[in-house]
């Protein structure tokens, strides 16, 4: 089990934190998101469903936009523009 | 797509669509288990009814905690680790909420609560049990619900709070040496039984030297409300929970959500209309944890009604009299009792289960004040709040697997370390800090006790300083890997 950041392409990250739970996804999530560009995109893979939560939260009070959400169950893939 | 409007992505799927896979089915196969495990128990002795109070209340408590993701380690947590204030309003509108039911009951004469010791014990147990719960990932009743989504993570700081309280509240030997010789004197004042050998052991020490001389009280009492109406709706609600309540939430408002509730809404500075839309954006931003915060405060005081009516109803204090009445004599205290809060309460029952395992295993477990004089060692089988405990892991399972959430994860070694070590430190403060963030906290302060507000600043200072050093280790281990090394 280990995290997994990777720039994809031009403005395109992905991070997989798989396999962990509170308070590591939200904390890898916030961190990436720092690392990257405004307006970057990171596809987001996580399976624990209180970090959503909290990233849901920490995207609106960032101005961070949630834009894609899976919803049928784990892992969750989720998709964010950078503000 | 703004942010505001991102949760009209979400792929949104027919009630019958989400029962018709197979988690639909398993949950349904346990929902079908829990019936039939309730119908052998009513079969065997209808005032098993008791028990099951609790059991189905727990499935209850299980379903919307998974369904809000509330874990109250997560309000002091990412409010310190990634400044999200979630969690903090879903547990302070669930704290207004009980508050009122609590109330109600309190009026109905069915109130089963009693107020705690007020001491600096509780500040000291918060602190620790605050700081434990940075590196556990989850609060006591968090653990139980993650459990229930298959996470063997959570399971192991169950079972190690089970173990460290069980351990901490029987320790004698070397511990004898950290309590204060006042506390041998006072506790020997007591003429308590020797077979409970109270001077032995630094726990015993602390309860009947110390807890045991200190008062505790209600803010009704306080405050001398005779009427009951004005002391438990004014006194105990009003004043002791909604007020500061309201006021920690105006204040999340102000350093953790204001800012960025007006640079999305792109105002230079906010007028008072703009800080009450403000204020609901927050109230709302996560509906489940707001939502779940509503239904855990209504079924709090459902719980306890529930419970202190049949209490009522079979003429006992404490259903340590009900199972001696039905011939389980050996699982009660020398006092005839065990522990039955009558509401919603997690610790107390994991270090029963702890304490059941090892005495069985042979360990004297019953010469002190913690099992032998108060909560007893009962068989997991006729623990009534341990019931709650299992409903809460199977309620959440339900809600997981129809959810689609439900999935084993096996800690690495990191985790389970982090599982134990917090463990450990969370069972140390709730037995210090007498509960945990919702017996000491949350039961308290809805109920007029102010004390949890104390154990709340403890357990809000310890988790800032876990989070602190939490960091300190994340970054770390993020700067050994290249990609996030910033």
């Amino acid at each position: 089990m280990a995290v997994k950041f990777d720039k994809v392409s031009d403005g395109e990250w992905a991070l997989d934190v798989t396999g962990y739970v509170c308070p590591h996804p939200q904390m890898y999530t916030k961190k990436a998101l720092q690392k990257m560009g405004s307006g970057d995109v990171l596809t987001l893979l996580f399976d624990n469903p209180s970090s959503g939560e909290s990233i849901i939260a920490m995207c609106e009070s960032e101005g961070n936009e949630l834009f894609e959400r899976s919803e049928d169950g784990t892992p969750f893939t989720w998709k964010i523009r950078k503000g | 797509m703004s942010t505001d409007n991102c949760a009209t992505a979400i792929k949104v799927e027919p009630g019958h669509a989400l029962l018709a896979h197979k988690g639909g089915f398993s949950a349904l196969m346990i929902l079908v288990l829990v019936g039939i495990a309730s119908w052998i128990a009513l079969s065997i002795d209808e005032r098993f009814i008791y028990m099951l109070v609790y059991a189905w209340f727990g499935v209850i408590y299980g379903l919307l905690l998974q369904y809000g993701r509330f874990c109250m380690a997560s309000a002091v947590r990412d409010l310190f680790a990634v400044g999200v204030p979630r969690m903090a309003v879903g547990m302070l509108i669930a704290v207004i909420l009980f508050s009122l039911t609590a109330a109600a009951v309190t009026v109905s004469g069915y109130s089963t609560f009693h107020p705690h010791p007020l001491g600096w014990h509780i500040l000291i147990g918060g602190l620790i049990f605050g700081f434990g719960i940075m590196f556990t990932g989850g609060c006591a009743s968090g653990s139980l619900y993650k459990t229930g989504e298959g996470n063997v993570g959570s399971l192991l700081v169950v079972i190690s709070i089970s173990f460290s309280q069980a351990v901490f509240a029987v320790l004698g030997g070397w511990t004898n040496a950290l309590a204060p010789a006042s506390w041998a004197e006072s506790a020997m004042e007591k003429g308590m039984p020797e077979e409970l050998s109270v001077t032995d052991g630094w726990f015993d020490q602390f309860t009947a030297g110390y807890v045991w001389d200190l008062h505790g009280t209600t803010v009704a009492e306080w405050l001398n409300m005779t009427n009951v109406w004005v002391g438990a709706f004014i006194g105990n609600a009003l004043l002791s929970a909604i007020i500061p309540s309201l006021l920690l939430v105006v204040g999340l408002y102000f350093f953790s959500y204001r800012k960025g509730y007006l640079r999305r809404h792109k105002l230079q500075h906010g007028s008072f209309n703009d800080d009450l839309r403000g204020l609901w954006s927050m109230l709302t931003s996560s509906k489940n944890t707001a939502l779940a915060g509503l239904g855990l405060g209504v079924f709090a005081g459902a719980h306890m009604w529930a419970t202190g009516a049949l209490r009522d109803h079979y003429q006992i204090f404490n259903f340590g009299e009900l199972l001696e009445k039905m011939g389980y004599t050996s699982a009660v205290s020398i006092q005839g009792t065990v522990f039955d809060p009558g509401y919603w309460y997690i610790t107390t029952q994991e270090a029963q289960w702890g304490g059941w395992v090892l005495d069985k295993l042979g360990f004297q477990m019953t010469d002190n004040v913690f099992f032998g004089l108060e909560n007893g060692l009962p068989n997991p089988l006729l623990n009534a709040p341990g019931m709650m405990s299992i409903g809460i892991i199977l309620g959440a399972a339900m809600l997981a697997l129809v959810r689609r959430e439900f999935k084993f994860k096996l800690p690495d070694m990191e985790a389970a370390t982090f599982a134990i070590v917090g463990g450990i430190l969370m069972g140390i403060g709730a037995r210090v800090g007498m509960g945990c963030n919702v017996g000491a906290f949350f039961a308290a302060v809805t109920n007029g006790d102010m004390s949890g507000w104390i154990f709340l600043f403890g357990m809000a200072a310890g988790g800032f300083v876990g989070v602190k050093l939490f960091n300190m280790y994340f970054e770390w281990k993020a700067s050994r890997n290249d990609e996030f090394a910033l």
